[in-house]
């Protein structure tokens, strides 16, 4: 990306962003019942954002050669593990990404 | 009078904002080193910090800046990612309705963190409510982007090969990802996610998935509305 072409799309991210934030404020007017089904998605679809977003991260995997994703794998799999143990959000970020360099730097 | 006002609003907000101070200190450092690896100047996350203000979304962000310029796709991923904001709004809005001049502000700064200390936070008697959600909104803010600013200076006087350290947005949403199936009701939304954007990947490839992610996932919600309201109800 050129210079320009970057402060274009941090522009865009924070336009859309603070759509996000304000659109509730500027649609619904307080006092007035918000639409079920918008509320049921508000409900759901953050779940599945979020999971879009796991397999977002592992997009640029290629599974076909190299050591096919071996060490993003292993060490997604023992972030995982790691936080249902300790739930540390430290450890297991911290923790799992040292882990990830130790993979892909000594042992891959 | 006003002044009086004020100190107090901020005294009875700092202590509901202690634990986001010191994950979003260490998350915004951990913001800064990332995109220092990914290799952009320390004023890159810094700007992005103050004027964008979504942790998950920055991490993306980063990839994305490294990525082939795609206004539109960019514009729509915003969108999705920062979806929670919209249903926080739609909590918020009695709470927010009369807050005058600092009505811009506080919306502006509404992140998960300062949405759940807001939602449920009992504002002590004497407190002026108003200035007690700008205080804490303002707080978080800040933390983020110190954390931040600490993080991208640090990140310049790393001396070993930082390959890899971006890892950490993995960790990140896997942590996010884990911490929500333990406790949702229903595994629907999550699973329906993880599949739909995984078949969408293999189908359209790293560069073009997300949209059709996006649309498939609205379309099996909506099409899945009456089972997953009955298990969200149960």
């Amino acid at each position: 990306m050129t210079n320009t072409q970057i402060v274009l799309t941090v522009a865009i991210i924070m336009a859309a962003t603070m759509l996000t934030r304000f659109i509730s404020f500027l649609v619904f007017p307080a006092g007035k019942e918000t639409p079920a089904f918008i509320q049921y998605l508000g409900k759901v679809l953050p779940a599945a954002a979020m999971a879009m977003l796991v397999i977002y991260c592992f997009k640029g995997v290629d599974i076909t050669s190299g050591n096919h994703g071996a060490p993003e794998l292993i060490a997604g799999v023992a972030v995982a593990l790691m936080h249902k143990w300790k739930h540390s959000m430290l450890l297991s970020i911290g923790g799992g990404t040292v882990f990830y360099l130790v993979l892909i730097h000594l042992v891959f | 009078m006003q002044k009086n006002k004020l100190a107090a609003a901020a005294k009875a907000a700092f202590p509901h904002t202690i634990p986001i101070l010191t994950g979003f200190l260490v998350l915004g450092i951990a913001y800064g080193i990332y995109m220092k690896a990914l290799g952009f100047s320390p004023l890159v996350p810094i700007l992005i910090s103050i004027f964008v203000f979504a942790g998950s979304m920055q991490f993306v962000a980063g990839s994305v800046l490294t990525a082939a310029f795609a206004p539109v796709s960019t514009f729509l991923l915003t969108l999705m990612v920062n979806a929670r904001h919209m249903f926080y709004g739609i909590s918020m809005l009695e709470k927010y309705r009369d807050l005058g001049k600092k009505k811009f502000p506080t919306i502006f700064w509404m992140c998960d963190e300062s949405f759940s200390i807001n939602v449920s936070a009992e504002v002590p008697e004497g407190i002026d409510k108003g200035w007690f959600y700008f205080f804490v909104s303002l707080l978080d803010y800040s933390y983020w982007v110190t954390g931040t600013i600490l993080g991208a200076i640090l990140g310049q006087f790393i001396p070993f090969d930082t390959t890899g350290v971006d890892f950490a947005m993995t960790a990140l949403f896997i942590v996010i990802l884990v911490g929500q199936w333990e406790k949702e009701k229903s595994h629907i939304s999550t699973l329906g996610g993880l599949g739909i954007s995984l078949v969408c990947l293999v189908i359209f490839g790293a560069d073009n998935f997300i949209v059709a992610s996006m649309v498939g996932i609205v379309l099996f919600l909506t099409l899945l509305r009456r089972p997953i309201e009955r298990r969200l109800e149960a």
